[in-house]
């Protein structure tokens, strides 16, 4: 397969991702749809580094991995606190700084 | 042969992330992200990145999986309401998404990069492998992973400092579910604490109770009718 196929199927799914999370309004499935778009965007890194031949966009990939990771603990600790204030799940209710 | 695992892979991933999308209690679209992840394992492994597959795997479906169904199964689900703030919005979004990915197939396939149009050039053996890795991540990229490092150790922090409950004397949070004494909204249906008390065990022992209750039980004798049966 050629580098194309995969680049186009990057730049779907972080497409897929941008609408999830416009679309949706639960904090959890936003989260998720980052997820979807932190993917995509590996997915291109190492396909160009497979184009290139040079391993070095793998670790370009391995540190957004960790970002993610780091993203993924954070929001998720912010949700388990909105949850336990009695605040709506809900990113429309959810506008002001100030819990 | 790499073209159908290709094709498969990449029907597992758009169907993953579209279950992600479209799903209304966010547990399964927890379950369609690991179709997705797996999927996009696959294609790593196609794209001879053997060590990152791995750790898509490891990493994600592992940890980062199980942390979203913790949270998600500690949240509850709740299905999102059919009320949209934004007028439209169910429309609008996936034009939107559309209008994305055309804009980046033109900007990706339209530029000249002359490797696009082919498989990439022949690697040797050990490319993607954990050696590999691991020698370009501790010899050429060694500040970018210890800057990770310090990263996680931060973002483990904040997480507990995030979810641990706030108990600072200054603020004064919403309190939490009444749920020990009053039953779950105030208690509106029985009464106080001692009344539900003398309704609900007349005479099981005999010493404990509020005053009223001992009261009627002395005056109607050691064969005590519960004071609950008399229509209030």
């Amino acid at each position: 397969m050629t580098a194309e196929w995969y680049v186009v199927l990057s730049s779907l799914l972080f497409a897929i991702g941008a609408m999830g999370i416009l679309l949706r309004r639960n904090p959890v499935v936003i989260l998720l749809c980052l997820e979807l778009m932190l993917n995509a965007g590996n997915l291109a890194l190492i396909a160009f580094s497979r184009m290139v031949g040079n391993g070095q966009g793998q670790i370009f990939a391995l540190v957004v991995m960790v970002v993610a990771a780091c993203e993924v603990v954070v929001g998720l600790g912010l949700i388990v606190a909105i949850f336990r204030r009695q605040l709506p799940l809900d990113v429309d209710e959810l506008r002001e700084l100030r819990g | 042969m790499e073209a159908i695992l290709f094709f498969v892979a990449a029907i597992g991933a758009l169907g993953g992330a579209l279950g992600v999308v479209a799903m209304r209690n966010p547990f399964y679209g927890v379950l369609a992200l690991v179709v997705h992840l797996f999927s996009l394992a696959v294609l790593f492994l196609l794209l001879t990145a053997a060590f990152l597959a791995a750790a898509q795997v490891v990493v994600y479906a592992g940890a980062v999986v199980v942390l979203y169904v913790f949270v998600s199964a500690y949240v509850g689900g709740q299905t999102e309401s059919a009320w949209e703030p934004i007028p439209g919005q169910r429309f609008l979004a996936p034009l939107l998404g559309i209008a994305l990915f055309v804009e980046l197939s033109v900007a990706v396939l339209a530029s000249s990069l002359r490797a696009l149009g082919s498989g990439g050039p022949e690697v040797a053996a050990g490319f993607g492998d954990p050696a590999a890795i691991g020698n370009l991540l501790l010899e050429k990229f060694l500040i970018p992973f210890e800057a990770s490092s310090i990263l996680l150790l931060l973002a483990a922090v904040g997480a507990v400092v995030l979810a641990s409950r706030p108990s600072t004397p200054g603020e004064t949070p919403p309190p939490l579910v009444p749920w020990t004494e009053h039953g779950p909204a105030g208690g509106e249906g029985v009464g106080g604490p001692s009344e539900r008390f003398a309704r609900e065990e007349p005479g099981a022992s005999g010493d404990s109770g509020t005053t009223l209750h001992r009261r009627v039980a002395s005056e109607e004798g050691p064969p005590a009718p519960s004071p609950a049966e008399t229509p209030s």
